[in-house]
């Protein structure tokens, strides 16, 4: 069944900064089985778009949809989740990997194997995972059999080629076997090439 | 490169503080019928190798109620603190997850408790329930939340702004849920140590309401009891009956503190690997 | 030409409370060997989390308290001590850390770059400092948070500049700006090398650490395995690592192909080559072997004991 995710004329300004929004009257659609990617200068409001499209943040006009549905204020979880540039600060540093693996439900073995997760992480605590473990381990608790939608801000901008080679070619094969919208936010144009299916550019 | 292991090292003197404390607790309970006997045979004696502190004007032996006091004073402290620190606890959470309206309430209620002077508070508070051990506790324990309230809803502010919180809130996971889970863990180290902190207030707020004849009843041998006894007896020159228990009161409060302090160092993440 | 910076087989480790009292050494950076010259950028490249950071810290000799280090850094050819760094760092050493967060939140731009210089001239050459990086007069009274990603970038670099440093360190200079901001601020680094100063460029990112960088050492599990001149990127046949060239692989422009498994963390490593476990080609010999030394091999150095060329 395909599904949309849909920002329509989005603008937003930060509490406390009055004036400038840092979107205005955006407006982005994402089908189920697309991957789109993001591209414009820093600081234009990529991350602010992703976390308003995940529903972390309310527009002060426009609307974010998923099959029509507002996405801020769903119930239980989220058909769209998030991924973080900085996967350290998206687990809690003082539970254990497995607990916060429980939160997204029992994990699919598969999943667990395909992103080479071991299963000694589970007693370990975030601070003894090297940064593209902990993104791997955040991947797997992101596609909760609910997800539809995932979005990547940055997600490998902080990791070595290999590891970066090896999510995306995990993440292209997993997006296409459950027919995941995926958003993909780089500032790598070649990344951007080779992983996206549309590339979208937001307006300065 | 260090080579003393601060950590050992820092426990020890943990160890200590909570040993000594603890040995003066037991020993006052212990010594409680001896700080009440009198024998007018023997009052009113300089402090001596029998009496190292000293017997009062009934004879008492003044090691024996310094020490029975200081044990009323840490057993009063420990109950207050730790009502306190709850409350304080509660307060801070509620305050920072309830909503704008629980906010401005919890915000209004520490204001008026920070707006009045401690010591006025506490008295009043004491002699609405009837003063004595239930007059003292309940004083103390409503007065001394407010800072450690306000710590902890801060804390808990940030922490409601962490990305692990807001992931845990997409998938799903209960408002309640995740403070047990993910805020309560944060909150130890900034709690046990305002509670530890709370300790030498709550004792000396205790001392001085006391003192002052608005706490403990006079026959308990507290040292706000003692010390306000010695009083008369200073301007006769028996310096002893005040000299001793106030220092023992002074000792017991720094002990607190420095424990409260070394286990922030334990705890806080910024100095733990020193 | 006589080199602004050596560093020989420097090791950094971390003295941890493991459970209680309990004490474990944990080993970040193991032997490590670079060189540069005046007028060079050196790339040091290594994913995230490898304790690179750590060698900007320990050549500065600003390490934590917790931690200790070995080996010899040698600082236009005499020993960088303690206390000579001290006196060095900051004006003919300096470092441009990582973003903003380095920045004091309540203080002025202009004042931070100006910083404790008490000299008549300093507020007209920190003024000179700023506006060589295409910041106007005005930024001097913004507060850091009313910067931009690219901006507090270009103040930490003028900042690091007004006293004409002979060495920069840059700590991961580039995250979080787009390829164009990227290229800018990685092209002022370029500047000042030809300036006559060296350049140790700290990042994880190979791709642009190439386009500026002379020579790119490959840090793996702690360990230098590999340092290139920049040009024997062009061409994988050219790279002396395994490793070097699975990462040539796996970049987007190149394949984008992944090899299988994760960098060991370097304080499992007893014996052998850490690399071993990821390798196509590794023998028995490779997981045993102590201590591979880091050699000379076709006009670069490799960690390995069979380095040989691609068919």
């Amino acid at each position: 069944m395909t599904m949309t995710l849909q920002a329509n004329n989005v603008t937003f300004t930060y509490r406390g900064r009055h004036g400038a929004p840092v979107l205005q009257n955006i407006s982005l659609t994402i089908q189920s089985g697309e991957r789109v990617g993001l591209k414009a200068p820093s600081g234009r409001g990529k991350t602010t778009l992703c976390r308003l499209l995940a529903g972390y943040e309310r527009p002060q006009s426009g609307q974010v949809l998923l099959d029509g549905k507002p996405v801020c204020g769903m119930r239980g979880v989220c058909p769209v989740q998030m991924m973080w540039q900085h996967p350290e600060t998206v687990v809690d540093p003082l539970l254990r990997l497995g607990v916060t693996l429980s939160e997204s439900g029992p994990v699919d073995r598969r999943l667990l194997e395909e992103l080479h997760i071991e299963d000694g992480w589970m007693e370990r605590f975030p601070a003894e995972l090297s940064g593209g473990e902990l993104q791997r381990f955040c991947l797997a608790r992101a596609l909760n059999p609910a997800t539809r939608f995932l979005l990547c801000d940055e997600i490998s901008a902080m990791l070595d080629l290999v590891t970066q080679a090896q999510i995306w070619s995990f993440l292209i094969r997993e997006a296409e076997r459950r027919d995941l919208g995926l958003l993909i936010v780089s500032h790598s144009d070649s990344l951007l090439e080779q992983v996206c299916t549309r590339i979208e550019t937001l307006p300065v | 490169m260090t080579t003393t292991n601060r950590r050992r090292s820092t426990l020890f003197l943990v160890l200590f503080a909570v040993a000594v404390l603890a040995a003066i607790t037991v020993a006052g309970i212990l010594l409680n019928g001896r700080a009440m006997e009198s024998d007018f045979a023997r009052k009113n004696l300089m402090p001596c190798l029998e009496y190292p502190f000293g017997t009062d004007w009934m004879g008492r032996d003044m090691l024996a109620r310094t020490l029975a006091g200081l044990s009323l004073s840490i057993r009063i402290g420990l109950l207050t603190a730790a009502v306190s620190a709850c409350i304080a606890l509660v307060m801070g959470i509620i305050s920072a997850t309830m909503g704008r309206w629980a906010d401005s309430v919890v915000c209004f209620c520490i204001d008026l408790v920070m707006g009045i002077p401690h010591i006025l508070l506490v008295m009043l508070i004491s002699i609405a329930c009837g003063k004595g051990f239930l007059g003292v506790v309940t004083g103390v324990a409503l007065s001394h939340w407010t800072s450690l309230a306000r710590v902890i809803r801060g804390e808990v502010m940030q922490l409601r702004q962490a990305p692990y919180i807001l992931a845990a809130r997409k998938l799903g996971i209960r408002r309640w849920d995740i403070v047990r889970r993910h805020m309560l863990v944060h909150l130890m180290p900034q709690f046990l140590t305002g509670l530890i902190l709370l300790f030498p207030h709550a004792i000396l707020h205790e001392a001085s309401v006391t003192f002052l004849g608005f706490g403990l009843s006079s026959e308990q041998p507290a040292i706000g009891v003692i010390l306000s006894e010695s009083m008369r007896y200073l301007t006769t020159g028996k310096w002893w009956l005040a000299l001793f228990p106030g220092i023992s009161l002074v000792i017991v409060v720094l002990l607190f503190a420095l424990l409260g302090e070394r286990i922030r160092l334990l705890l806080d993440p910024a100095s733990a690997q020193e | 030409m006589q080199p602004i910076l050596e560093i020989e087989h420097m090791s950094i480790h971390f003295t941890q409370y493991a459970k209680g009292t309990r004490r474990r050494e944990l080993p970040v950076i193991k032997d490590l060997s670079l060189q540069i010259a005046p007028g060079q950028v050196v790339a040091v490249v290594g994913a995230s989390g490898s304790g690179k950071s750590l060698l900007a810290h320990g050549i500065l000799h600003i390490l934590p308290r917790n931690s200790h280090m070995e080996g010899r850094i040698l600082y236009d050819g005499s020993e960088l001590t303690d206390k000579r760094a001290a006196k060095l760092r900051g004006r003919e050493i300096v470092l441009v850390p990582q973003g903003v967060t380095y920045l004091d939140p309540l203080m002025k731009v202009g004042d931070q770059v100006r910083g404790e210089d008490a000299a008549p001239d300093a507020a007209q050459r920190a003024r000179k400092a700023l506006t060589r990086y295409g910041l106007a007069p005005e930024t001097e009274e913004l507060y850091p948070f009313e910067l931009s990603g690219g901006m507090a970038r270009r103040v930490l670099i003028a900042t690091a500049v007004t006293h004409e440093p002979r060495l920069i360190i840059a700590d991961e200079p580039t995250p979080g700006l787009d390829a164009k901001a990227a290229a800018r601020i990685l092209g002022h680094f370029r500047e000042l090398a030809e300036g006559g100063a060296g350049v140790l460029l700290i990042t994880h990112d190979l791709e642009l650490a190439l386009t500026i960088a002379d020579q790119v050492a490959v840090f793996y599990a702690g360990q230098t395995i590999e340092v290139a001149s920049a040009a024997d990127f062009a061409d994988p046949a050219n790279l002396r690592h395994p490793f070097t060239r699975a990462l040539w692989r796996a970049m987007p422009e190149h394949g984008f192909q992944p090899i299988e498994g994760a960098q060991p963390y370097p304080g499992t490593l007893a014996a052998g080559c850490p690399f071993a476990g990821q390798c196509d080609r590794s023998t028995p010999q490779c997981r045993e072997a102590a201590d591979l030394p880091l050699r000379s091999w076709q006009g670069g150095m490799v960690r390995c004991l069979n380095p040989r060329r691609e068919e």
